[in-house]
């Protein structure tokens, strides 16, 4: 499985997403991290390229809905179907939201490593 | 029993920097705030202000602190965000509207473009009356830590520290009463390191700024002693003590050992302390007040020179009003109800403290002269050591929380199921397209600003022209887009 870490917007909170990385990593998956600092098209060029079965979007800084909307927005245009999960500082009533749109799942502060590799492995 | 031999007030400063420490004046209680635009953040500040704070500390969003403009398609989502937006001198006269800038002492957390939030900052006082000798604050201009773990970097490191030595420059001549640089080992601690690696890479940061200005002929005792620190207060408490009193004592031996300085106010480590965010639980929030109350006595016990206590619900969101004031409450407390403050440094002497201190002195002076080795911090910055010093810190700490090694409460042990509702702060979603409009009506308003701009292309002292500029309402967007074409940006190339 080949996964794609990506910041989104002017985050620099990376502490998350970097964990994450090398815990995916360590349970056997294909990691790609894009550092901090990406528009939602960057984004999705590195998903093509890289040519991954999931993305995971992280942010803390408050910017998800406008760059998450954005990022879900063009996977849809490029037909790309790879299942997309987020972390961060999301408040609930932006989770509800995010999922609408087909972000699969949010974990929040607090969420084990453990946790996302079981939802990856059950739903890639 | 034996008294300590090391007395506060004395070199190397172990005990504190003053004799009297917080008999003769406690410290400075300064919250971190700031959010949406102007006027929101003018009311919290004043609400803070009346309320018995003591200091601002200002709190911009990422635009700001990345110098793109709130109408910037970069700007996407991020607008008022985790701090207040600042285009230009309309948005800073707004936010110290009613706050006489003679009366208070502001602390931004500014990095990359903190030459024009200061600026910004000295021609409001100029509006107000209050001439530069009178204001006193601190900008954080500290952008070696941004490459390791912040990450409001624009420029490369040559440029970024010839923006910081611009700014010690003048403000050792034009406003004597500012702190020029506040070198932090906050966010490295947040990203995860250890204590030890916070007293070692922020005091390597320190002495590549004072090895900067000294290479550009400035004498170290004339701007050393308007230099600062920023820590972390993080829960493991009598290591946190330790770790303020050995990071006193190694600055003191490098100062005079290795630059030569012989005014003890060069030596003296002064600091700001904030508590640690990182360890703040989204479940069972209420908690979060116990943790902040440890820590910040911790950092009270360590001799801090300000403090700010972070809110219970800063895992989920910023502060709230009422959350935000309980916060201040809890310092408030310490000082005036604990009973902490009559005597300074009041853990001196116990074999424990005394121990962990010489402990993470030793620790932090072996990463120290690695680093040194390594051809000094920049080279070891640029390497990814540091970087990655800091993450397999922190990914060590995630799998002991994992393997329960760690317990924290609420989250790995002792959890609830049920989850109390917090009311969370909100940022209108309407701010975004009204500063759109509103930066639209100010470029109309004030005409054209290239004869301003064009002095920003000098290879002396950019100061100055900044300021000429702001107050000609150039924009922050503006400025930093003419030393982006100038200067270069910079682009990380870490991976895991």
């Amino acid at each position: 499985m080949k996964v794609l870490i990506a910041k989104a917007g002017l985050d620099g909170h990376e502490r998350g997403a970097l964990v994450v990385a090398m815990g995916l990593r360590d349970a056997g998956m294909e990691v790609v991290y894009t550092g901090i600092r990406n528009t939602p098209e960057q984004i999705v060029a590195s998903a093509i390229q890289e040519d991954v079965d999931a993305i995971g979007l992280s942010s803390l800084s408050g910017g998800h809905m406008a760059q998450f909307s954005r990022v879900m927005e063009l996977l849809k245009k490029n037909k790309l179907t790879p299942l997309v999960f987020a972390g961060g500082i999301i408040p609930d009533e932006d989770v509800k939201k995010l999922q609408k749109l087909g972000i699969r799942e949010v974990f929040g502060p607090g969420s084990s490593i453990a946790s996302i590799v079981e939802f990856l492995k059950k739903n890639v | 029993m034996s008294a300590p031999v090391e007395q506060p007030g004395k070199f190397p400063f172990t005990r504190g920097i003053h004799s009297g420490m917080y008999r003769d004046r406690l410290w400075t209680m300064r919250q971190y705030a700031g959010f949406g635009d102007a006027r929101e953040t003018n009311n919290r500040f004043r609400y803070l202000l009346d309320h018995g704070q003591t200091g601002l500390s200002m709190a911009f969003d990422l635009p700001t602190q990345i110098g793109y403009d709130s109408d910037d398609a970069m700007a996407l989502g991020e607008v008022g965000r985790v701090g207040v937006a600042i285009s230009s001198l309309a948005d800073m006269g707004q936010v110290f509207a009613g706050i006489p800038l003679d009366k208070v002492s502001t602390s931004m957390t500014i990095n990359a473009t903190a030459s024009i939030l200061l600026a910004l900052y000295l021609a409001v006082a100029e509006k107000q009356g209050v001439p530069w000798s009178k204001v006193s604050g601190t900008v954080q201009n500290d952008i070696l830590k941004e490459y390791i773990a912040r990450g409001t970097y624009i420029f490369p490191p040559g440029p970024s520290l010839r923006l910081i030595a611009d700014i010690v420059e003048f403000c050792a001549k034009e406003v004597p009463g500012w702190n020029t640089i506040s070198v932090g080992g906050y966010h490295m601690r947040e990203a995860g390191c250890t204590a030890a690696q916070e007293i070692a890479f922020t005091l390597a940061d320190g002495i590549t700024y004072v090895q900067t200005c000294v290479e550009r002929g400035l004498n170290v005792d004339d701007f050393a002693p308007r230099i600062a620190f920023f820590f972390n207060c993080h829960m493991n408490f009598f290591e946190e003590v330790a770790k303020f009193r050995a990071a006193r004592r190694l600055w003191a031996h490098i100062m005079r050992d290795r630059f030569g300085a012989k005014n003890e106010r060069s030596m003296m480590l002064r600091f700001h302390t904030q508590t640690a965010g990182s360890s703040l639980t989204a479940q069972q929030a209420d908690n979060n007040v116990v943790r902040t109350t440890l820590e910040a006595l911790a950092a009270v016990l360590g001799g801090t020179q300000s403090l700010h206590t972070n809110a219970k619900d800063e895992a989920i969101a910023l502060p709230s009003e009422e959350s935000a004031l309980l916060a201040l409450r809890t310092q408030q407390i310490i000082a005036h109800e604990s009973g902490v403050t009559a005597e300074p440094d009041p853990l001196g002497g116990s074999y424990y403290v005394e121990a962990q201190t010489d402990r993470l002195e030793r620790e932090a002076r072996e990463y120290l002269s690695k680093i040194d080795n390594m051809g000094g911090m920049l080279k070891a910055i640029e390497s990814g050591y540091v970087y990655k010093e800091i993450y397999r810190s922190a990914y060590e700490h995630q799998k002991a929380v994992e393997k329960k090694d760690r317990i924290v409460v609420g989250v790995n042990e002792f959890v609830s199921s049920k989850q109390p509702k917090l009311k969370t702060q909100k940022i209108d979603p309407k701010l975004e397209p009204r500063r759109r409009k509103e930066l639209a009506a100010l470029r109309k308003k004030r005409g054209n600003v290239d004869k301003y701009l064009a002095m920003l292309r000098t290879s002396g002292n950019l100061m100055p022209a900044i300021i000429e500029c702001v107050r000609h309402y150039a924009t922050v967007g503006e400025i930093s887009k003419v030393l982006r074409k100038e200067f270069g940006e910079y682009r990380a190339t870490h991976s895991i």
